[in-house]
């Protein structure tokens, strides 16, 4: 059993699991933060942002975080926990050769696409003139400017890919439900259970008869809109792998929150604007929701809020019809039945309105001061941008940052210098290191594995020895292109007795409370399942006038005789010997025990503490009667 | 012998008021708690006493399935667990859960309010009652308790309708509720795996019934409706809120606005819009188009569709009315019916089952006069017209399904005990496999054979996995082990390792038989005659000579010394152990016979 590692970034994981013979893939995360090192993509061609001293206009694409340290295309399933780390599935399911299965739930297929969607739209409106890819060779590479001299892996960058990837990748997902068992080739089952942080994001069970694996990635005990973690059946985990927790381990969701809500009031009753670069779906529902409670006694009810992304319209209304992926609250609502989310409301009274893009109805429409909710979160491209350049300047304007994926200061980097205020709340709901302690003395595995950064204080805070993982016995950890034995042996396997041949046992008490049987039985194998049959009655061969041949009555030497164990007392055996009929019987006492000898039948037996040995001339009959009354004092086995 | 035994206490050889006894390795599931269309007395829920007679039902029942929201499958649940109690849980799908107490306060209302009934469950009770119920998702495993789980698989029928598996070890029960195997205007087709169960206990309502295909029926239906219309007469459609409703309402929405038609079309209670909202939120559970196309369009939004006055039904001029409920048994349906009835420009559509004794039932059966309250005759001149958009497999359907989920034995319910005959033959001649249709009370027991898991090590079954690549029928391979059995815990290992585990030794048993053979030669030219001779005849065994100068067959040995007394003699020493007993003796025995005359 090995876990094989294809990405560094612990919260974008992507694991490969091999596992009684089938490979398994947990995840395919993309590692997006390399577009940091790009330029923003405008809209508009901005004179300011062209004419940046440093490197030229590049490709605003995305890192694929793969090394060959194995070969995809034997992949068999790859399960996905949430939409998140799903981004890099056309690079897999349309690159490598691979031919298995995809399984997830159905919010993170449909909410999945819906961000793969917002990416390419985001990459395709504004098409290069012309694309660089020179320049990723080793050799020029070295000549380029830092940081992007020091990139590691430039070779692994690709370019995004298209619509028809995507949908070709989703279409080789099947889809499953929370607590579904689902076979692999029979060896194995998987079972996706609620991870608690975003809508279906899900942890993994993978296991056998006799052996369990959890795979826990980007799991939530806050709550917040999706259904609650399901942490019991995680129990008796052999290993359990430890992924995404929270980015941002010093700050409390619940705190940032108030902090977005404050600021955001204050800078709209100033006369300003406020910028929220977002993902479309997330954190976004849990922001709206916030605001609907808050806007009112905040006496904000009428800033516009408005919501641009090519799929904002999609993301609000899929949010309403998965139920039964949410909390109980939101659950019970729909039984009444009413929207789960109250962005329906603000929807209907004209205070969230959404929109494609800022071309079209939204410059008509668009009043300030305002609040958007736009993408992309890292501001290289998508409407953001545009934002970022037309309130930049003025110091009445605020930027909140909300998703914990990227560094703010990176990501402002280029639109330096900047009037409007910038205020950073993430908001990452993941497990922080003092859930993830209490979450492992719950569930108790017998291994725990992990990236190796949660081994270690992050570098920005090195004395806090308490952002590690605290667990025994200590977690083992895996880093980038490694490849980790995990240190379990399978000993046993189900395999199955058919009653028939259940009903031919003859069970022996042994000790106290332990039987035993033998079994003589034929095997059958089929789809790796295992089932005993009762041997096959023997053939009476018809009775022929034909000669037999002589090979016909050769024994079948497969036909196994049991083990035999105990001893043979020697008294009680010369006793019933002469029971049986032998009368001159003598014993003689050896080193090592007894010879019994039967005289007038030339017949000698040696009997020691553990064997029996029978010395006789051709005479078939009475070495029979001899083998059976030697069995009488044996156990079988 | 481990059985299931199936007890229905509604719904066999009958449609109405299913309720259906399930005994599995000793658990006992009660799949749905329906009432009964056709009666208004006691004979309208089950008799819950067979079940038990002094005790209490949660300390016998294990669970509750309840299959869909319509009442004949949910209708007694209320009476069952709160007036006669039930305390233990109640399974059913997040759209059952939502839907089903709306419908069943709706039949409270009938029930107590306009027939004035006492002794009748209250509105409290309908809320306690779901409150013992826990919502399943489709596929998802539900763990009932350590040994009993139960599993939904879609079926179509009406929103959030499910077939559920119910499973303990390796014995499996597949009850399926009420299905559509073919995909509607807004529902998909039924689904279920090859789970091969012991029993699949299905619907049969179109038993004997093979549908046209569903555009025909489509395109009839709104024919009529449009010569109706056409003509100046009311059309009225009864039928439930929820379900074919919904599907009615899409077509005739998109052929009203296909066609520009302006007669008005009314749905009656104000149930419709909510029902409408749960389809939007439940967008889910409906067919793929439907879903694909959502964001865009929600289908369930109609222009055309306004909601229905009392008044309105004496308005002049055509109209369509949707009419709830669906059988004329009671309510605004029966209402309007009565107004209409009088007119023969006038029209009223059946689109589904009823059930005898309702006035839907009489009226289709060709009644013409019928018997109201009060003594009054009513006279029918209006169309009467039937149209089968019930979502019920046909016989093809039913057949599809049992093929899909290969079961040992099919146990019919919910339909008519002629119909179910004629279907239970086909499915013993096409499948072989039993089929039965018990009626009310009867008891079903099928005897299983499951097989008993145990653990086996790894070590010996690859042993044994190594050497059997190809089976090979003629000569089955027999693999040979030791079961360990201790506290409930079976382990299968190799003879050895449970001589080890115990910490016992083994006691070796051997033989040696002492075969003397008339030969002058030297014991060397014996031991290759020998050699030669046992090679020729056992050709499938592997045979050696030694450098030592004796014979190994497998692993038996073989020696040749010379006589003491008698040159002439030589003796073969064969040496084997218990193991090998049966080519032990048999080649003493064949050497005894001598060996063949050497060429010389």
């Amino acid at each position: 059993m090995k876990l094989y590692s294809l990405s560094g970034h612990p919260t974008l994981p992507c694991n490969v699991l091999k596992f009684k013979s089938t490979t398994i893939m947990l995840d395919c995360g993309l590692d997006m933060t390399s577009t940091l090192n790009f330029l923003p993509l405008p809209l508009v061609q901005s004179p300011r942002l062209s004419n940046l001293p440093g490197w030229a206009l590049k490709d605003g694409n995305t890192f694929l975080d793969k090394t060959e340290l194995i070969d995809l295309s034997t992949v068999d399933v790859i399960l996905i926990s949430n939409y998140h780390c799903m981004m890099a599935l056309p690079y897999i399911t349309e690159h490598t050769g691979f031919t298995g299965t995809v399984y997830a739930t159905e919010p993170t297929v449909q909410i999945g696409r819906l961000l793969m969607e917002e990416l390419v739209n985001f990459i395709e409106r504004v098409p290069k003139a012309q694309s660089a890819s020179l320049w990723k060779n080793k050799e020029v590479q070295r000549l380029l400017p830092a940081p992007l001299k020091d990139a590691v892996e430039v070779s692994t960058w690709r370019r995004c890919y298209t619509m028809q990837e995507v949908n070709s990748a989703l279409s080789k997902i099947q889809l499953v439900g929370y607590s579904q068992k689902i076979e692999l080739f029979g060896a194995v089952q998987v079972t996706p259970l609620s991870s608690g942080y975003a809508l279906g994001s899900s942890n993994w069970i993978i296991q056998s008869h006799y052996e369990k694996v959890s795979y826990v990635s980007g799991s939530s005990l806050l709550t917040t809109h999706p259904q609650p973690m399901d942490q019991t059946s995680l129990k008796n985990s052999d290993v359990l792998i430890l992924t995404g927790l929270t980015q941002i381990p010093t700050a409390n969701p619940d705190g940032m929150v108030g902090e977005f809500c404050s600021n955001l009031a204050l800078t709209v009753r100033n006369g300003g604007n406020v910028l929220i670069p977002c993902y479309p779906s997330g954190v976004i529902y849990d922001l709206l929701e916030c605001l609907y409670q808050y806007i009112d006694s905040a006496g904000l009810s009428n800033v516009p809020f408005y919501f641009i992304s090519p799929v904002a319209n999609s993301s609000l209304e899929f949010a309403q019809i998965f139920a039964e992926w949410l909390c109980h609250n939101k659950q019970t609502k729909v039984y009444l039945p009413e929207p789960p989310f109250p962005h329906a409301e603000l929807i209907q009274t004209n205070k969230l309105k959404h929109y494609p893009s800022i071309h079209g109805d939204f410059s008509n429409e668009f009043k300030q001061p305002c609040v958007v909710f736009t993408g992309h979160p890292s501001l290289r491209f998508g409407d953001v941008v545009h934002f970022m350049e037309l309130w930049g300047k003025s110091s009445l304007n605020t930027v909140i940052f909300t998703e914990p994926d990227f560094s703010y200061l990176d990501a402002l980097a280029p639109y330096q210098p900047l009037a409007m205020k910038c205020i950073y709340c993430p908001i990452d709901t993941r497990l922080n290191f003092i859930q993830v302690s209490k979450l492992l003395k719950e569930v108790q595995p017998l291994h725990v594995v992990c990236p190796e950064q949660y081994t270690q204080p992050p570098p920005a805070q090195a004395h806090r020895m308490d952002l590690v993982i605290d667990c025994q016995p200590p977690a083992m950890s895996y880093r980038r292109a490694e490849v980790l034995a995990l240190p379990f042996k399978r000993r046993y396997e189900k395999i199955e007795i058919m009653p028939e041949l259940a009903d031919s046992l003859v069970p022996l008490e042994i000790k106290p409370g332990i039987s035993l049987a033998t079994v003589s039985a034929v095997l059958h194998t089929k789809d790796n399942k295992h089932v005993l049959q009762s041997p096959p009655r023997p053939i009476q061969p018809p009775a022929s006038k034909k000669r037999k041949r002589v090979s016909d009555d050769i024994p079948d030497c497969k036909l196994l005789k049991p083990l035999l164990s105990g001893s043979i007392p020697v008294d009680q055996f010369v006793q019933t010997l002469e029971k049986h009929g032998f009368s001159d019987v003598k014993v003689e006492d050896t080193a090592k025990g007894h010879i019994v000898l039967l005289q007038e039948a030339e017949t000698l037996i040696q009997i020691e503490e553990d064997s029996t040995h029978i010395i006789c001339d051709n005479d078939e009959m009475l070495r029979v009667r001899l083998r059976d009354l030697v069995l009488k004092f044996l156990q079988k086995f | 012998m481990p059985e299931i035994k199936v007890t229905p206490l509604g719904a066999g050889q009958d449609v109405g008021r299913s309720c259906i006894l399930v005994s599995i390795a000793g658990k006992n599931v009660m799949l749905d708690c329906g009432m009964h269309m056709g009666y208004n007395d006691d004979r309208r829920f089950p008799d819950f006493s067979y079940i038990t007679q002094n005790g209490r039902l949660t300390d016998f029942l294990d669970c509750v399935i309840i299959s869909h929201f319509h009442l004949d499958h949910c209708g007694a649940l209320p009476y069952f667990s709160e007036m006669v109690g039930y305390d233990g849980p109640i399974y059913m799908t997040h759209p059952t859960k939502a839907i089903c107490p709306i419908l069943l306060e709706d039949y409270r209302k009938i029930t107590v309010d306009k027939k004035g009934e006492t002794n009748f469950f209250t509105s409290q009770m309908i809320k306690d009652c779901m409150k013992k119920v826990v919502a399943v998702h489709l596929h998802q495993t539900v763990q009932v308790d350590d040994e009993l789980e139960i599993k939904a698989y879609y079926a179509g029928h009406v929103l959030g309708a499910a077939m559920f598996q119910i499973k303990v070890g390796s014995e499996s029960a597949v009850y399926t509720g009420d299905y559509n195997m073919t995909p509607d205007r807004h529902l998909g087709a039924a689904w279920i795996d090859k789970c091969r169960p012991n029993l699949l206990i299905t619907e049969s309502t179109y038993a004997t019934t093979i549908r046209d295909s569903k555009r025909c029926r489509e395109r009839d239906f709104l024919k009529k409706v449009h010569e109706t219309v056409e003509r100046g007469g009311k059309v009225l459609i009864p039928v439930f809120a929820l379900g074919r409703a919904q599907e009615l309402c899409i077509l005739l929405e998109t052929f009203w606005e296909r066609m520009n038609l302006k007669a008005p079309i009314y749905f009656s209670t104000g149930l419709t819009e909510k029902a409408n909202h749960y389809y939007k939120l439940f967008i889910t559970w409906t067919n793929q188009k439907i879903r694909k196309t959502f964001v865009q369009r929600n289908m369930f939004e109609f222009k055309h569709i306004k909601a229905f006055d009392r008044a309105f039904a004496d308005n002049p001029g055509p109209m369509v009315v949707f009419a709830t409920p669906g059988m004329l048994h009671a309510g605004q349906s029966l209402q309007i019916f009565r107004k209409w009835a009088g007119n023969e420009k006038n029209m009223v559509i059946m689109p589904g089952y009823c059930v005898q004794g309702t006035v839907g039932h009489k009226i289709l059966s060709g009644q013409r006069k019928l018997e109201m309250e009060g003594r009054q005759i009513l006279e029918v001149k209006m169309q009467v017209e039937y149209m089968s958009f019930s979502a019920h497999a046909d016989a093809k359907g039913i057949m599809q399904l049992v093929r899909q989920a290969e079961p040992d034995n099919v146990l019919l319910v919910h339909g008519e005990a002629k119909k179910m005959e004629f279907l239970k033959q086909k499915i013993e001649q096409e499948f072989h496999v039993n089929c039965y249709m018990p009626a009310n009370g009867e008891t079903v027991t099928l005897l299983t054979h499951p097989n008993i898991p145990v653990g086996i090590s790894l070590g010996l079954l690859k042993r044994e996995m190594a050497l059997g690549l190809l089976p090979d029928a003629k000569r089955p391979k027999l693999m040979h082990g030791t079961l360990i059995m201790k506290d409930n815990n079976f382990r299968l290992v190799s003879s050895e390792q449970a001589l080890k585990e115990l910490g016992l030794a083994e006691h070796q048993l051997r033989f040696t038989c002492r075969v003397h053979i008339h030969d002058t030669r030297k014991e060397q030219e014996t031991v290759l005659r020998v050699y030669s001779h046992l090679k020729s005849v056992l050709k499938a065994h592997s045979v050696q000579h030694l450098p030592d100068g004796s014979v190994m067959v497998e692993s038996i040995l073989i020696q040749a010394t010379a006589h003491s007394e008698d040159p002439g003699t030589k003796v073969l020493l064969v040496s084997w152990t218990y193991q090998d007993e049966e080519l032990g003796s048999y080649l003493t025995s064949l050497l005894k016979k001598g060996l063949p005359q050497a060429p010389s």
